[in-house]
């Protein structure tokens, strides 16, 4: 046997041409990276409740666990005076439960978004120590605990904002391009009329009769986030419906929704991928710039947004805008890198 | 390559399998201006022909002359604008989807462009497996495989290649993948659409020799429209000659190219290069003058008078009937008897 006889598996293999694109996508070395890093981050920060709270996630109580994350347990159960809910920053109350037998695990960072750090002498927002590593806000509440979760709930937020916009896009660009001729130039109508109504005037009045909720935030950018989407699925779609293999399956009498789901989404589906990555970002940016001013999200919920607001009110804590502007910074840039180098992988010219 | 198949062409006897009457096709072109209604492209107007079972008709012209369009009219593809389609009895023309579905495994279709009627997407596998999951939707998992595979050797593809992707491929395989999926059916009449123009010549003679076969094994009727008469004669039991959407003449293989009776098929067929350099040299070649007329606005009367060797002051009044010129030979001219140079 030597090792001319053996030919590469790889080779052989049929590749698909997703396959080829995401073996292109990972040759593009900082997009990857990137999108290992976005994605660690990301996940981290679903797990922000057990990294910065100020609730212990464990206690063994005389030799039984307890999740105080979990459940909410009164005073009395660790041997405590009241029945109300445990306030494990008690130094008084945590003394007298280890003296009993009990061992709290705290999480890394001990302060949840919304907790107000009481031991803090002096005015806040208050500098960076070793408590606070970066530092409280006008409130007293820890930015490093307020950028974990609002993170989180930017993240999540643009995810969500992308998958609703992307999928009324794909549907309306989809019927718009499959159908064509009147369908289409009523749509194109109804797209500019809609198009041209002032969006933020919208969110402004809403937010004034509404309750302002993350919900109400996402449908009403919903509303208008799918319809630079649906041009571009919708020019897909026009130039899909002439190819040769979907008249070949008009031919052989496959339904129109199992053409453009089978045929025409697979190989129309390009600028919707590519543009992914930039689509969440905008959407991170949307809702920061929303709470910014003060339009987004309820009071005291963390974000981004708010403390960049908060870092305008007070110019001399820099520990606010700073970090804030970092953490905002960080993610957009690798959500773009992850972009670019997605849009290379699926450039057609080099397939 | 003379076709050897000259006897099945008598089974011309009885009720033609497929009947087209009338056939027209306009596409309307908007005429850029407000107010003045579009402008008809009349792609192909006014054709009728029979197609009898195990028949070949080819059909031949030049490029813009209709040719495809024809052949998609008839499929129901493109939505006719007046004329009849009658397939073993039955109106095709009209019909909404649910019902055209029916008649759809009957009647196939083979592209021009190999690689452009395969989706990227979908392992030949599935394409090939495609028309099943429409028209049998009942079979398992494992006899659509064994489908595959038994239609994967018919037309000369290996059975383990299932799982490829049409990329890569090359184009005469591509052909073969597009002929599997047409064949996987059984139809009865298949629509090739100049199969072999977009393939190397070695590859053609290889495609047309198994679309052949087929057709021969399985009493296939064809359409087979192609610019390449010498690919045409092979191939065909009957000729049908297009110009500008209308049919100038249609005969037997025989027949039309030994005494073509249209100025313009007689102009084409001596177009055709002999493989001899001694007879092409002597051959009296007939050049049309001029360029094909614009089909938004044709000739009047005869379509062809603007390019014809023969044309007279009648030809301008009067559009030439479709008369018979000895049997089973059809031809659109006023003077095709006539002796006039």
């Amino acid at each position: 046997m030597t090792k001319l006889e053996r030919p590469k598996r790889q080779l052989l293999r049929p590749q698909s041409p997703g396959h080829r694109r995401w073996l292109r996508f990972r040759k593009n070395r900082r997009g990857y990276w990137s999108l290992v890093i976005f994605t660690a981050i990301f996940i981290v920060s679903l797990f922000a409740e057990v990294l910065s709270n100020d609730k212990p996630f464990l206690i063994l109580y005389q030799g039984k666990p307890y999740f105080p994350l979990l459940v909410s347990y009164p005073e009395t159960t660790f041997g405590g005076d009241f029945a109300t809910e445990t306030d494990y920053s008690d130094p008084y109350f945590m003394e007298l439960m280890t003296t009993q037998g009990g061992h709290a695990f705290f999480p890394p960072n001990r302060h949840s978004f919304d907790t107000i750090n009481r031991k803090i002498d002096g005015p806040v927002p208050s500098p960076p120590t070793w408590d606070n590593l970066l530092g409280t806000d006008d409130r007293g509440r820890d930015v490093l605990a307020r950028l974990l979760y609002g993170f989180r709930l930017s993240v999540l937020f643009g995810f969500a904002l992308t998958l609703v916009g992307t999928l009324v896009g794909i549907v309306a660009g989809a019927i718009q391009g499959y159908f064509g001729g009147r369908t289409d130039l009523f749509f194109q109508r109804f797209i500019e009329i809609w198009g041209s109504m002032p969006e933020l005037y919208l969110l402004i009045i809403f937010s004034s009769i509404f309750q302002p909720s993350i919900l109400l935030l996402l449908i009403l950018l919903s509303l208008f986030s799918w319809m630079g989407l649906s041009d571009y699925v919708r020019a897909e779609f026009l130039k899909g419906r002439n190819m040769d293999y979907v008249k070949a399956a008009k031919a052989l009498g496959v339904g129109n929704i199992t053409i453009m789901y089978r045929h025409l989404l697979p190989n129309g589906l390009t600028p919707v991928i590519t543009f992914l990555p930039f689509r969440i970002s905008s959407a991170i940016l949307a809702l920061t710039s929303l709470d910014f001013l003060g339009l987004g999200v309820p009071p005291s919920t963390p974000s981004l947004g708010e403390l960049l607001a908060q870092g305008k009110a007070n110019i001399d804590a820099w520990w606010l805008s700073l970090s804030t502007f970092m953490v905002l910074v960080g993610s957009l840039i690798l959500l773009i890198f992850i972009g670019e180098a997605l849009r290379e992988a699926f450039d057609p010219r080099k397939s | 390559m003379e076709a050897t198949t000259t006897s099945k062409n008598s089974n011309s006897n009885g009720a033609p399998i497929l009947s087209v009457r009338g056939l027209k096709v306009y596409f309307p072109i908007s005429s850029g201006k407000f107010f003045v209604p579009p402008i008809p492209l009349k792609a192909v107007d006014d054709v009728s022909f029979d197609l009898y079972s195990g028949e070949a008709l080819g059909v031949v012209g030049e490029s813009g002359c209709g040719k495809s369009t024809l052949g998609r009219g008839v499929l129901q593809l493109i939505e006719p604008t007046a004329g009849e389609v009658v397939w073993q009895g039955h109106h095709l023309e009209g019909l909404g989807p649910k019902q055209m579905i029916l008649y759809r495994r009957d009647l196939q279709i083979i592209f021009q462009d190999p690689l452009a009627s395969l989706n990227p997407r979908m392992t030949i596998g599935d394409i090939i497996a495609e028309p099943l999951t429409v028209h049998y939707p009942e079979l398992s998992k494992d006899e659509r495989k064994q489908r595959v595979a038994k239609i994967m050797e018919e037309v000369g593809l290996l059975p383990q290649m299932i799982n490829r992707y049409p990329h890569e491929f090359s184009g005469g395989q591509c052909q073969r993948i597009g002929v599997a999926r047409a064949m996987i059916l059984r139809p009865k009449l298949i629509v090739c659409d100049e199969p072999v123009s977009a393939l190397d010549v070695s590859i053609q003679a290889q495609i047309i020799n198994l679309i052949q076969d087929l057709q021969q094994s399985f009493g296939l009727s064809l359409i087979f429209i192609s610019h390449d008469l010498s690919i045409v004669r092979h191939i065909s039991h009957r000729i049908m000659v297009l110009y500008l959407g209308n049919v100038m003449e249609i005969a037997d293989k025989l027949s039309l190219y030994d005494e073509p009776k249209h100025p313009y098929t007689k102009a084409l067929i001596s177009a055709v290069p002999i493989p001899d350099p001694e007879q092409e040299k002597n051959k009296q070649r007939i050049v049309l003058e001029g360029d094909l007329p614009s089909p938004l606005s044709p000739p009047t009367g005869c379509v062809f008078r603007t390019r014809c060797p023969i044309a007279q002051p009648l030809c301008a009044k009067e559009k030439p009937p479709l008369v018979d010129a000895g049997a089973k030979h059809q031809v659109a001219c006023h003077f095709w008897d006539a002796d006039i140079r």
